[in-house]
């Protein structure tokens, strides 16, 4: 069992739980993440760590409230525990040798693009962050992002922060303007990540992107989360969850990522008509 | 006198019909009279050759004796001095070709029922035994042993029987390995295999779950927290794919996946949240035991028609042949000769088809099997939305990857001794499909034992 020291609500619809887990802490690695199961009857899902801490045995994860699953574990609060906490999986993401950096998050996919931001900075690369949000009441971790970056783009959908526009958008144009980015990084939903390397390609600038896929074990066992890198089949849990994204089949990933859609959506409307009613017998 | 009937006391089982449409257990099992009735079948020989057919050397004559004479419980501290598993094993080791292909009954008529005997006494003693499992002396040595499956829990518990102090470290969040996740419900009850690991934890093995060695620690932090000696049974890898078209399609499923969903994640039960497709039409691509347990278990998903797409003919399945029994009982359809050469879908990219081209057999392969070959322009499609493949798995790269001074093979087989299962970094051991490839539990068990007995003589020769 793993005990939630902290929880957070960054928004709405997105929540950050510090977890202690003191052998992933200490292994951890920034695009490494875990599997967490909720309770007995419950999927096991991936998230990727938003943060550690080695010294006090913890893991951060960032998640959004999208489905059954992440709602139940949105029901835990401080001093409850999750029953299942697995990892740290995957690759670390290989963020050396880098002079000037891009990194754009998508959304919930911003949790994860600060850290790799911050390790950019660390490993003493310039860093652009390109944030994107539908609209401003939705932006999270805005502090975090400005502290890991040297220059903190915020973009919405809708310009309800006033800075109308795509991450593309502002991505493009910073390259316009003679950036001379070496790498972009480019974290969250799969439409913005297949969007983001269109347009590096463009311009010949290396692209990794992180995989979110859907998985059961997480070691290389299922083969649930495979995907086409480069014309081969690859596996986001053991070679991932970061690849280079001009190889990445992202029109097979997609079709991919909503393999259960509908029963997923089934799975959410039954559990908020559950609460209803159990609000209702209150 | 002994019984000579030619023929194995049935076993009385579900009707095909029902069954597949129940994850409940094909095969019901002997009651105490059709037992003793089998058991009597057994000449008692002196050359015991049905002992060095089975890989953990269980001492056969001796307990089928007990069972001629009613000492059920007799029989099954017989059993246990050689096999940690024997409710198991009882019902998937492949007997036919192991203990039973040695019986002297078989020269005329059938084996006697050894499986069946020995799945009898294994279940009779969890029903009727309230003893606990007695727990060894401590001998002051620890061992660590990694993955929890068949050959794991072989180990852990030969070691444990000798006083070793065991750290289990399983991957998943629930012990047990394939017998878990791959096996189905309808062939090996997920409650047997956790009351079969309840006694090792009763004879004092510690596993733990949700540690995924290899990441959150590796062979060496083992080392260092004090494990004289390590075994590594991490089991099969990453699933094969055929490299054919369409196998990133929805709807195309890895045997692998779709039984984990369905056995160790329950996606047949509706308390749990684990989804799955359940298709209409399926073809489950491949000739093992594990592509009949995907096709069987499709069937009680509730699809209409299942197909078993092989690309030999049946004499060279490498299933079992009461699995491939029970499969056409169950109406799988088999399609033989066959092989898939792409998967079609529609526009969401969903399975609507696979295309496969009929095969015919040529000169023997190094297999020794006969070579199918395509018969030119003899392509074809069978409309399914769902397609798993079952053709193999690649050893996990997770250990090996991250154990300095670990050989494997060309295919990512961990290289060992073959009699004392030593690795090539000295003491740590291996077993199983980690080893071997994909092979059967019973195989993993025997190398699992050779390992314990390696790792005892290993550490009693450091002192």
């Amino acid at each position: 069992m793993f005990p939630i020291v902290k929880k957070r609500a960054l928004n709405d619809s997105m929540t950050l739980m510090v977890v202690q887990a003191p052998f992933i802490a200490k292994k951890a690695q920034a695009g490494q993440f875990i599997i967490l199961r909720v309770n007995e009857f419950g999927e096991r899902i991936p998230l990727t760590i938003a943060d550690y801490d080695r010294e006090n045995g913890t893991v951060t994860i960032i998640f959004q409230k999208v489905g059954k699953t992440t709602m139940l574990l949105d029901t835990l609060n401080e001093g409850d525990e999750i029953l299942d906490f697995i990892g740290p999986l995957g690759k670390a993401s290989e963020l050396e040798g880098y002079k000037k950096a891009a990194v754009i998050g998508g959304g919930a996919g911003c949790a994860i693009a600060y850290p790799q931001a911050k390790a950019l900075k660390a490993l003493g690369a310039q860093v652009d962050m390109i944030a994107g949000f539908r609209n401003t009441d939705l932006i999270i971790l805005e502090d975090e992002m400005k502290d890991a970056s040297n220059q903190l783009f915020v973009m919405t959908d809708d310009g309800s922060n006033g800075n109308k526009g795509f991450v593309t958008d502002a991505l493009r144009k910073n390259i316009e303007n003679g950036a001379g980015y070496d790498l972009v990084v480019a974290i969250g939903p799969l439409p913005m990540m297949k969007a983001v390397c269109a347009l590096t390609k463009e311009y010949g600038i290396k692209t990794i992107i992180s995989m979110n896929s859907i998985m059961i074990d997480g070691t290389g066992m299922c083969g649930g989360c495979r995907l086409t890198v480069g014309g081969k089949t690859k596996f986001a849990c053991v070679d991932g969850p970061d690849f280079d994204g001009h190889e990445v089949d992202f029109d097979e990933a997609i079709r991919r990522s909503r393999t259960y859609m509908e029963q997923e959506r089934e799975s959410a409307r039954e559990y908020n008509c559950h609460l209803m009613e159990g609000a209702k017998n209150a | 006198m002994p019984n000579m009937t030619l023929k194995k006391t049935p076993i009385p089982e579900q009707d095909p019909n029902v069954r597949n449409k129940n994850f409940e257990e094909v095969a019901l099992g002997y009651d105490e009279v059709m037992a003793i009735g089998e058991a009597e079948r057994c000449l008692n020989c002196k050359t015991r050759p049905c002992v060095a057919g089975c890989p953990v050397m269980i001492p056969i004559p001796d307990f089928i004796a007990h069972v001629a004479k009613g000492e059920f419980e007799e029989a099954y501290q017989v059993i246990s001095q050689a096999s940690s598993l024997p409710a198991v094993c009882g019902r998937v080791c492949p007997q036919e070709t192991q203990c039973e292909s040695k019986c002297v009954r078989g020269i005329k008529g059938e084996p006697v029922g050894i499986g069946r005997l020995e799945r009898f006494v294994a279940d009779w003693h969890m029903k009727h035994s309230t003893a606990k499992p007695t727990k060894a002396a401590p001998n002051g040595h620890k061992v660590a042993v990694i993955g929890a499956g068949p050959a794991s829990l072989t180990c852990a518990g030969d070691l444990a029987n000798l006083g070793y102090d065991v750290t289990m470290y399983e991957a998943l969040h629930t012990a047990g390995g394939v017998l878990m996740y791959g096996i189905p419900q309808f062939r090996l009850p997920k409650e047997i295999v956790q009351k079969e690991i309840q006694g090792l934890k009763d004879k004092g093995v510690t596993i733990l779950t949700d540690m995924v060695i290899g990441k959150v620690l590796t062979v060496d932090e083992l080392f260092d927290m004090g494990f004289e000696a390590i075994f590594i049974g991490s089991g099969a890898g990453l699933p094969n794919f055929m490299n054919i078209p369409g196998e990133g399609l929805v709807g195309t499923y890895s045997a692998n996946e779709f039984l984990t969903r369905v056995n160790l994640m329950k996606a047949y039960k509706p308390e749990y949240d684990t989804p799955i497709i359940h298709p209409k039409n399926v073809a489950v691509v491949g000739g093992g035991n594990v592509a009949m347990d995907a096709a069987r278990t499709a069937k009680r998903l509730g699809a209409e028609n299942v197909y078993i797409v092989y690309r030999r003919s049946e004499e060279e399945m490498p299933a079992r042949n009461e699995e491939i029994h029970h499969a056409k009982e169950e109406g799988i359809i088999f399609k033989l000769l066959n092989n898939p050469v792409a998967i079609h879908g529609d526009e969401n990219g969903k399975v609507t088809s696979i295309e496969c081209m009929e095969m015919e057999l040529g000169e023997p392969d190094a297999s020794g099997r006969r070579r199918p070959v395509e018969k030119a322009g003899s392509n074809f499609s069978l409309p399914v939305d769902c397609v798993i493949i079952a053709i193999g798995n690649s050893p996990n790269p997770l250990i090996h990857s991250n154990t300095p001074g670990l050989d494997t093979n060309r295919k990512g087989c961990i290289l060992v001794d073959e009699d004392s299962m030593a690795t090539t970094r000295p003491g740590v051991f291996a077993a199983g499909d980690a080893v071997s490839g994909a092979a059967t539990v019973i195989l993993a068990m025997g190398g699992g034992k050779k390992a314990a007995k390696s790792i005892h003589e290993y550490i009693q020769n450091k002192k």
